[in-house]
């Protein structure tokens, strides 16, 4: 299909989508005038139900944690896929190249490394009582690890994060969320229901379960991140093969 | 001017979807997919939000005041969304680098396999 049949398609097909999206917008409330009752409902209940001030952290790992498994896998999956794709099509025993030289980059790397990994444990830590959570915090961790490549070299990466214990840490973390689903089935309630005891409100002890899938999904995120930029920072010091066609 | 927030939303997936249709170059082509993704973001986060809201976090809030959070459940969507979208797009450059590696090109015309 030549390029101007392809956009006089697609300018048919637009049209068409935004008179749908127009027509479909038209029909939701107004900006601000939020319908609820869902989100009005979890806003009243959450913290007296679950001794945790971040409702969405409440929301991501316990009302709503069956969607988040979901998520977890979603992320897996990609993660894996990466690594798969890559690793497979890379030459072996090529010659690694440090393309980090310029002084300042490394100095302020180096300083940085130090706060984005506290403040990574930060977000994570108290993710389910102020902003922030497993999530969030864990791209925060793998940024700190990748300031190490910044900062020193590739090699000095890859001796902070070790690819078998990232593999190891992937897995084990992402099958770890639906194990404690089937424990707490196992032990007599439904699947990943809050049953554990639920602590002082507002205190880091608080939330049953909602803590121990926090620091579940910041180890799978971490772990997916890391591996993911191992992967690429691998492409950029392994010469690419030539094409062969 | 309260359907504003939503109109950005459609016009982001649009805008998202042209550079997808046009695109000469699958990293670009990437690039566009999470342009549309992100309309996702706004969609959702407007249809959350109340006027004059707050965050739905109650560290320092009042639990009286409970009903002048926002959604907090289009904000944990949102959340999860970006961290997924992100791993979605590592794993479309993954496939795009390998495509190069098996033909030279990133031109998604030139690639044999994809045209139609």
């Amino acid at each position: 299909m030549s390029a101007r049949a392809r956009l006089a398609l697609f300018a048919a097909g637009a049209v068409g989508l935004a008179a749908l999206l127009a027509w479909g917008f038209s029909g939701l409330a107004d900006f601000g005038h939020y319908p609820g009752p869902y989100g009005d409902v979890l806003n009243r209940v959450a913290v007296r139900q679950r001794h945790v001030t971040s409702v969405v952290a409440a929301t991501v790992f316990d009302y709503r944690g069956f969607d988040t498994l979901g998520e977890e896998f979603i992320l897996f999956a990609s993660a894996a896929g990466v690594a798969l794709l890559l690793r497979e099509a890379r030459e072996r025993d090529a010659v690694l190249r440090d393309p980090v030289a310029d002084r300042t980059v490394r100095a302020v790397g180096l300083l940085l490394v130090g706060p984005a990994v506290l403040l990574g444990l930060y977000v994570v830590a108290f993710g389910y009582l102020s902003p922030g959570g497993g999530f969030q915090g864990g791209v925060l961790l793998a940024a700190g690890l990748v300031l190490v490549w910044a900062a020193g070299s590739y090699r000095a990466y890859s001796r902070v994060s070790p690819m078998t214990v990232v593999d190891l840490a992937e897995g084990l973390a992402a099958a770890a969320f639906p194990a404690l689903g089937l424990a707490l089935l196992a032990s007599g309630g439904a699947f990943l229901e809050n049953v554990l005891p639920l602590g002082t409100r507002g205190s880091l002890l608080s939330g049953g379960t909602i803590p121990l899938l926090n620091w579940t999904a910041a180890i799978t995120v971490t772990a997916a991140v890391t591996l993911i930029v191992a992967e690429f920072l691998e492409e950029l010091a392994v010469p690419l093969r030539r094409p062969t066609r | 001017m309260s359907y504003l927030p939503y109109a950005v939303a459609g016009w982001i997936f649009l805008v998202g979807l042209y550079g997808i249709v046009t695109s000469r170059n699958l990293i670009h082509l990437i690039v566009c997919v999470s342009v549309v993704q992100s309309s996702t973001y706004v969609l959702l986060l407007t249809i959350g939000y109340k006027e004059h809201g707050t965050a739905p976090i109650f560290k320092d809030l009042p639990l009286a005041e409970s009903q002048r959070a926002v959604d907090p459940v289009v904000q944990a969507l949102t959340l999860t969304d970006i961290v997924v979208g992100v791993t979605v797009l590592a794993l479309l450059l993954a496939l795009a680098l390998d495509a190069h590696r098996a033909t030279g090109t990133l031109d998604p015309d030139e690639l044999r396999a994809l045209k139609g």
